[in-house]
This record gives structure tokens, sequence and C-alpha cells, in this order.
């Protein structure tokens, strides 16, 4: 049994007087413990909705949630409100995207920390500051226990996050999830921060759902990578399948519309045409569609499924063949 | 410089620009300096895209902003085709800016929300005058909508009715409108999806090639100014600490802190990102009100020697190929003759910008670098 089981996740945002708009359109996928999954996509693919329907973070009116996702068994949308608040912060950690909204600003770092010590592993406050310093040093801020009292202002970009990440880690959880946890710093301080990750994930078997838009950080962390568009995963492989031959237009489209640092200069980038407000409804075929430079009649009719392909999931009724899509034949 | 003047259209030397820290409620005294651009001296040529690489807070925007002076230089000069706009004045500055023109970051909060694309793209054509033939005009507003790609629909439309990557393209068309000869960008697409990105970026390639542009392109995406630039300079807390040719930039980064930045950026192909070393800075960017002594640098450089670095502040020195350095050791780097070490992550006092009594920060003693 896998640590987290998805299943047929959706979520409807519901407005009075408007159609529903469907952020998250049937989600199903596997965390195994000790296993690193990616969610990628573009803004409005559905990605953080998803993290945020698994940790039950929607606000509780304008939306409604269905499907199932199974915790070593149990469905965590069906707990009562008290048995998640148990649940959250002691099995299921969370990293945000921004940590200077996701901090409060009034309380100290330290008390942060060791709240989630009382509360969850019934410490007291000295044994839990004790434990505060000790998560500080591992997450590698430096002169911890001075840190401890002070208020998140005062710390870094950088710092925050790794604050938040001992937050997150207070506990041992065996899921962490972290929604674009390096989105919002610099490129050596985001290099900091994964290779922080990558090493908790090593050292304490963490399973861990990495969401993000960048390509490039899925290429060194994630076992897994799921491509959302629309809502719906439109291509599952593992990383190395992935990236050598993507099947799904849209992944071969992300990667041939990004510049490669390693790539021979003055080759054209390819982009992919329109923008994600081109998109038609799933119901009417592939939402991609309008999009796709493969696109045949078929897929404004009918909707493609889910299918197993090459050892990954695919939806798509005229996939990229591996020829081209190695770029001149790399396998 | 050894390149013949006439080719170049841009030089700046020297250009500081510095920011005073206020303090006090009655009397507003100045109580320190955040020291955004410090000393900057480079050349641009006509017809070449110059990138400015660097991560936030190292004064790429400001100086961007400062060669258009929308920000007002401390010290230096920005010699635009033979006239130092630093020194310009009232009407000639005015007019001197129809030649040169921005692309801001986010579409939206730099397009008025209440004037219609015509209006936005008209109202620099009016300020200088070039608006005056009616029927002209109106082709011409046609003429900028085709070369941005967008339809000519679009006229009467607001920009909240445009998608980011749409916006951006207006943004485009109205620096262009005045026929300016030197476009700033300051972080063109980092604002845009991934996939609209690659759509913007050929457009400036495109237009560069029909227009004869001279861009600036300032990003903190080294791939994305990489993929766009001719030459590209590498900043760090204020000052130029690398510059070269796109090429060998990646080919051959020569200053510390260039490696690790290249280092830094995730490559999507797993086979690369498994197999490279990474270069990880301990610790963060300090403070510019308060900038390390010697090289800036040097309290996070791995290649940390034990004389000249924290003492003497490095010049931007040509070791070769028109491939400019600020480092002492750059030439023992380059050939393996000092080997990186362990750095140890400092505290950044966030607090001591405002804190001018505050000394330079602890750089540690030499004996734990040898």
């Amino acid at each position: 049994m896998a640590l987290l089981e998805v299943r047929d996740l959706k979520v409807d945002f519901v407005r009075r007087g408007e159609r529903p708009f469907t952020a998250v359109d049937g989600v199903s996928f596997d965390v195994e413990p000790g296993q690193t999954v990616g969610l990628v996509g573009e803004s409005g693919c559905g990605k953080s909705v998803t993290s945020l329907a698994i940790m039950r973070l929607l606000a509780r009116r304008g939306n409604k949630v269905s499907g199932s996702v199974r915790f070593e068994g149990t469905d965590l949308l069906k707990l009562s409100d008290k048995d998640m608040r148990d649940r959250r912060g002691r099995d299921l950690g969370m990293v945000f995207q921004d940590p200077l909204s996701s901090l409060n600003p009034v309380i100290p770092i330290g008390l942060q920390i060791t709240e989630v010590l009382e509360r969850h592993r019934g410490m007291s406050r000295k044994a839990a500051t004790v434990e505060a310093t000790d998560l500080l040093d591992k997450v590698g801020i430096p002169d911890p226990s001075r840190r401890l009292s002070e208020y998140p202002h005062q710390l870094s970009g950088g710092m925050r996050q790794r604050a938040l990440i001992a937050i997150a880690l207070a506990c041992r959880p065996r899921l962490l999830i972290a929604d674009e946890p390096t989105t919002a710093l610099d490129v050596t301080i985001q290099a900091q921060i994964l290779a922080l990750l990558r090493e908790l994930v090593q050292d304490t078997g963490t399973a861990l759902i990495m969401i993000t838009h960048d390509l490039g950080v899925v290429a060194g962390l994630c076992d897994e990578v799921n491509v959302l568009y629309g809502g719906k995963i439109v291509e599952r492989a593992q990383r190395h399948q992935l990236f050598a031959e993507p099947r799904h237009p849209y992944t071969h489209g992300l990667l041939a519309s990004i510049p490669r640092l390693d790539a021979g200069r003055g080759e054209k980038l390819v982009p992919i045409r329109g923008s994600v407000s081109d998109n038609i409804p799933w119901d009417h075929g592939c939402a991609f569609a309008p999009r796709c430079p493969n696109a045949l009649p078929v897929c404004r009719e009918v909707q493609p499924q889910l299918a197993p392909d090459q050892g990954g999931l695919l939806r798509c009724h005229n996939p990229v063949r591996p020829a081209v899509a190695a770029g001149g034949g790399a396998r | 410089m050894t390149r013949p003047a006439g080719d170049v259209l841009l030089e700046v030397s020297d250009l500081k620009v510095h920011f005073p820290i206020k303090s006090g409620v009655v009397f507003d005294r100045t109580v320190g300096h955040v020291y955004a651009v410090d000393g900057v001296d480079l050349s641009i040529r006509r017809g070449e895209t110059y990138g400015l690489v660097g991560e936030s807070g190292c004064g790429k925007s400001t100086l961007g902003r400062a060669i258009l002076r929308l920000s007002e230089p401390t010290a230096g000069s920005v010699v635009f085709d033979g006239t130092d706009v630093a020194k310009l004045k009232g009407e000639e500055l005015r007019k001197a800016r129809r030649r040169m023109q921005m692309i801001f970051q986010d579409p939206l909060s730099s397009l008025d929300p209440r004037q219609s694309v015509e209006s936005i793209l008209l109202e620099g054509m009016h300020a200088h005058g070039l608006d005056k033939d009616k029927e002209a005009t109106q082709r011409r507003l046609r003429q900028l909508l085709s070369a941005v790609g967008l339809p000519e629909t679009s006229l009467r439309k607001y920009p909240h009715e445009f998608s980011g990557g749409q916006r951006q393209r207006i943004g485009i068309a109205r620096a262009l409108a005045v026929e300016p000869d030197l476009i700033v960008a300051d972080e063109p697409v980092s604002a845009l999806d991934v996939s609209v990105q690659a759509q913007v970026v050929n457009l400036l390639e495109d237009l560069q090639d029909q227009l004869g542009l001279t861009y600036v392109v300032i990003a903190h995406d080294l791939a994305v100014v990489r993929h766009i630039s001719d030459r590209i300079g590498v900043m760090y807390l204020g000052a130029l600490v690398e510059e070269t040719d796109a090429d060998s930039l990646y080919r051959e980064p020569l200053h510390p802190y260039t490696r690790a930045l290249l280092s830094a950026i995730p490559v999507p192909d797993p086979q690369v990102e498994d197999t490279r070393e990474q270069i990880l800075l301990a610790g963060d960017l300090p403070s510019p009100a308060n900038p390390p002594s010697g090289c800036r640098f040097h309290t996070r450089c791995p290649w940390k020697q034990a004389s000249l670095c924290d003492t003497d502040r490095p010049q931007l020195r040509e070791i070769g190929g028109g491939h400019r350095v600020a480092c002492h050791y750059a030439e023992d780097i380059r050939d393996g003759r000092i080997q990186p070490h362990e750095v140890k992550a400092e505290l950044v006092e966030l607090t001591g910008a405002l804190n001018p009594d505050l000394g330079p920060p602890d750089v540690g003693t030499s004996a734990e670098i040898l």
C-alpha cells in the first residue's frame, strides 16, 4: 500500500450566479514512502489547489472537493476537523512559496517551532526549545539559539524558508508537501534549499510532493513527475524517461520553449502558441488542442483518457513520436 | 576602451547611485547610504544586446534606470551617442528620452488600466510630436501592432482584456512607438509563464533584426539572458564582477561568483543534473548599505585567499579576448592553482542597514582558510 493514494480528486470552485470552475479535474496519483513526486505545470493548472485539497486547507465555503485522499489507508477528506488538525504538522508537513506571508510576523521564530512540538509531541517548553535549536541547526541556520528569539522580518528570504522547513519537519512527518518552495528565492539560495530538501529526503526517508513550474528543479529532484494541464494529469513518467522522451505535446513544448544554459546559442526557442485562455473545456475534447501542434480533428471531439504508455501514463490522441522528441535521436 | 569610438552607442563610466537612508521625525537626518550601484564602467555597441544578470539587490535594475536617468546618478557619466545624459536638464533631457525606452517587468502595473491601447501607444508619439499627420499615425499604429503580433482590434481594448504575454507585447509596442535606438528591458519575461516566455524572447530577437535596436536586458535568469545576449555583465552588490561574450561566460566563467551562479541554475535534464558539480554558496547577500570591505564577494567566496581579498577592492580588468573580471586571483583560479574551500555561513544583519555605526561583518580569520 502506498503512503498516500490520491484517487479521482476533484475541486470545483462555486460562486453564486456563475458556472462552477473545475480547478482540479480527477487527479489520481500515489506517493510511496521515501519517494519524491513532482507536480508540474503553469499557473492555473491546478497544482497548488491539489496540494491544498490534500492538506484540507481550502476555504470551507466556495468550493466542492470530491474523490479520496488516503494516507496510510485513512481517507483524509472524511476525517473530522479535529482529527485532521492532529495529522497536519504531525504526519503531513507543508512548505509554502512565500515564507514571509506563511510565518506569523508577530511571533518569534522559536515559538513558532516549539508550538508544533508542544502540540503534537507533547514536549515541555524547555525540551521543545532544545529541539527547536537542533532543528534550526539542521536546516542550516547559523547561530540557531540566537535566531530563536528573532522575528520573521529579521531573517532573509532564504533563512525564512529554512525556518519554514524546520517547522514542517519538527514532528518528522512521513509526507512533506512543498509548494513552489524556491520560486521566491534567488538562484544561489534556491540551490541551497534544494540541496537541503534532497538531503532531508535521503536522511529521514520522508516522502516529498514537489510542486513547481520549473522543469529544471524537477530534473534534479523528483523520482516521478506528473505534468498537469487544465486541472488534469496529461503525462506521468519517471524523471529520466520524461526528459529524454516527452510524449505529450505539452510536455514536449515546455521543454522546447525553455532556454537551456548548456545548449548552443543561436538556436531559436520554439514557443507554445497561444495562452491558457485558449483552452477548450475537457468534455469537448482535449483542453490543449487549440495550442497543440499535433492536434487532429478528433482532439476537439473526443476527450482523451489517461492510458499506460512506455511505463508511464499519457493523455493524448496524437503523442509526440520518440525520434522527434529526442531531437535527433539521443536514444 | 580599445574599441572604435563610433561603434559605441552607450558608454557608462564610474556610475554611482547611492540612496540616502533617512531617520528621525523632525529633522530628516541622513544616517547612511544604500550603495545600489557603486562604480560601474561599461560600453555598449550599436545593435548589440547587453545582458545584465545578478540576484535581487545587486543593483541591476537601478543601473538600468540610471542609464535612462529614471534614477538620478550620484556620480559618473552616461554618454549616449555623444551626449552625457547624466548632465542633461529639462527639455533637452525630455527630447533625449525619445531615443531610449524601457520595457518593464510587470506589464499590468506599468500600463495605465484606464487608457486604451491606442491611447497608450499615442501618448509617447504625441509627447515627441510624432503624430502630426493623422493618416500616417494610424498607419504607424497598425504597423506597431502587427510588429508585436497583436490584432488591429486591440486598439480599442484596455490592458485588463489581454493575457500576460499580450500585455507584455503592448509594453513592447509602446516602447517602439517613438522609434528608439536603445531599449532597456527590465526582467521582460520573468512575470510570464514558461510557454509564453519563449514567444516574447523570440519577438524581441525578431524586432532587433528588423529595426537594428540596441538592447540592455536585465534579468535574474541567466539562461534567458545567455540566450538573448551577445555580451553579459554579471553584477554583485552594486558592481560588475565579470563581463564577456555570452558563449565564453558559460564555457569559461572566471569569477567565483559567476561560477557559483552558473552551477546553481537548474538544467531541465536529469542526466546533466545528476552528474554536474554544484558550488553551493554559503549564507546570504550582504546588505548593500553595509558592503564588505575589499572584494564584496569575499564573505561568501570559496576561493578566498588570505591576502588582498578582504582589504583591496579588485578592479574590473581585461584578461584577454574582451573578457573582464574583477578578481585578484582570476588567473590562478582559471589555471587551477588555487582550489575552493569550505565557507562558513555568516549571519547577515537585515537590520544593519539602518545602523551605520555597525562595522563590516566579521569575515573570519585567515587561519580557517589556510
